[in-house]
């Protein structure tokens, strides 16, 4: 007797729990997880490179600004002329020149110091003929007219010669632009083997999905709701990916940036800072990891979409099927 | 309710499978399209449930023609026909009940509005104690059971069955039969594409030979 009621409870209870409905596309699969891989591992990629090109990119810049904040004249000595007042003319007059922010003398001390790994320490400046320099001190916003000076200097002190470092500067700045735009034109590859990968991995996961399409679309499913369903599913899982990858690379970052900070004092740790500065990817470099990642969520959903919709449309074609 | 006339069809330039194909199913008929293997069964079929455009003559699918139905008005007509696919077509990763309930989760029913219709429907076929079951562990006949119980889940006016008893034996085959001839009764027109003989000499219905791409109709 308690038998039976026991058993027809349990099925009423079955019928009543409302249960946790299965999404319509499946959630996991092993070619939707080796998209996740793929996705998160061309991303980390790209993210890495968009690092990379950042970080040339301002340390080229700094190259560029260091060196053209300064320029330099020189002054060579010659029979008759007062090196003193030359160098107190020289200064005068570039002081005076609008973009010009400050003109100093390199002193004696200062230039037998410069001079002494070759001549030694007790040398006397008078008894050689020493150029003699004026640093000068530029605003980079606005830098003087280098023409002019040049013009007043051989007015004054012929023997006055104003290098503003223009050739190192020209060449500093070429091997910059070159060596950004092999950056940018590896991240724009990096960026299209992505984009590539990413289509062919998210058809490739697709494929498996040819019966669920099919299906629905002959229980009368509209193309709009098949199309939602799996750009939703597709979307979720290239965020999933490329917020791993995005990740991975920005703990990267930080990871060189804390060990370059720790190796400061260091001979490596040096001459990479001299190379690149602090090895510091800026607000530039996050906001691109960012950008990379949603771009991916994006391509992920939409090339979901568009193989749904000419899924749909091979199905209504004549040519398709068994006869 | 569906009428052809004078239909052919071929795929890309190959030979017409189809041709010259008239006739009509009125409301709650019963019919069998038979014919060898490979005769066009199928296609024939995908025509009636215009999943496939003729290459040439004039199919009417309940007062309309098919050449002018528009692509966003096809689910809806769709819903007004039931199909039972040869292969089933179940999702495997839904539950028996999850897979019947699809065609109205699909429409952005509530799970609330259809859950006893759905369960009624199962028990009506015989599924009730495997609702929740996933089909990989359902047997043939109960696969075959849980594809009618879809087809028939939104009261379709017409079901096409594509050979479904195919992939069930003798006793479970008379009584797939049985529940198409009280559907039928219940109203809806039934066409089961099959070439078993002995399933059509049960009952005293309507046959429909399809040969060499032409239909001879027997009634």
């Amino acid at each position: 007797m308690t038998e039976p009621v026991a058993a027809q409870s349990a099925q009423a209870r079955t019928e009543a729990a409302p249960r946790k409905m299965q999404p319509i596309v499946p959630a996991q699969t092993v070619s939707g997880n080796a998209l996740v891989i793929v996705i998160a591992i061309m991303t980390f990629l790209s993210c890495l490179t968009l690092g990379a090109v950042t970080l040339v990119r301002d340390t080229a810049s700094m190259w560029q600004s260091q060196i053209s904040r300064e320029a330099t004249i020189q002054i060579k000595p010659a029979d008759g002329l007062d090196m003193e007042a030359a160098l107190a003319t020289v200064q005068q007059i570039v002081a005076d020149f609008p973009g010009v922010k400050d003109a100093r003398i390199v002193d004696r001390e200062a230039t037998a110091r410069l001079l002494s790994p070759w001549l030694g320490e007790d040398v006397n400046l008078d008894e050689l003929p020493v150029p003699r320099l004026v640093i000068v001190t530029i605003d980079e916003t606005s830098p003087p007219d280098f023409a002019a000076i040049r013009a007043a200097l051989a007015k004054d002190v012929s023997d006055a010669r104003l290098d503003d470092h223009r050739t190192w500067i020209d060449r500093l700045v070429s091997m910059a632009r070159t060596t950004v735009a092999i950056g940018i034109a590896t991240l724009g590859l990096i960026l299209a083997a992505t984009v590539l990968t990413v289509v062919f991995a998210t058809r490739g996961a697709m494929a498996g999905n040819g019966q669920i399409i099919e299906v629905l679309h002959f229980v009368g499913a509209e193309s709009s709701f098949i199309a939602t369903e799996f750009r939703r599913h597709f979307l979720l899982t290239g965020a999933k990916g490329a917020a791993a990858g995005g990740l991975a690379a920005v703990v990267v970052f930080i990871v060189f940036g804390w060990w370059s900070s720790r190796n400061m004092a260091t001979p490596e740790a040096d001459q990479a800072a001299a190379l690149f500065g602090n090895f510091a990817i800026g607000a530039a470099g996050y906001i691109g990891v960012a950008l990379i990642v949603g771009l991916i969520a994006v391509l992920t959903a939409a090339t979901s979409h568009i193989t749904v919709v000419s899924y749909l449309h091979d199905i209504d074609m004549p040519g398709h099927g068994d006869v | 309710m569906i009428r052809f006339e004078n239909v052919g069809l071929r795929y890309g330039m190959g030979p017409e499978i189809l041709r010259d194909i008239s006739f009509h199913i009125p409301p709650k008929s019963f019919q069998f399209l038979s014919g060898p293997s490979g005769a066009g069964k199928t296609t024939l079929l995908r025509l009636l449930f215009m999943s496939l455009k003729p290459t040439r003559g004039l199919i009417t699918v309940f007062d309309k023609d098919r050449a002018r139905i528009a692509q966003r008005d096809l689910p809806a007509l769709r819903r007004r026909i039931g199909v039972v696919f040869q292969d089933f077509r179940l999702l495997d990763h839904m539950t028996t009940y999850e897979n019947v309930a699809l065609p109205l989760r699909v429409r952005g029913r509530d799970e609330s509005t259809y859950r006893s219709d759905v369960i009624e429907l199962l028990k009506w076929v015989g599924l009730g104690e495997r609702m929740h079951v996933l089909p990989p562990v359902l047997s043939g006949g109960e696969k075959q059971r849980a594809a009618i119980a879809r087809a028939l889940i939104e009261q379709p006016q017409i079901l096409l069955a594509d050979e479904p008893t195919g992939n069930v034996d003798p006793p479970l085959a008379r009584r797939l039969l049985r529940l198409f001839i009280e559907l039928n009764r219940s109203g809806t027109a039934v066409v089961i594409a099959t070439h078993d003989l002995g399933l059509m000499e049960q009952v005293d219905a309507r046959r429909m030979i399809l040969a060499n791409g032409r239909l001879d109709i027997h009634d």
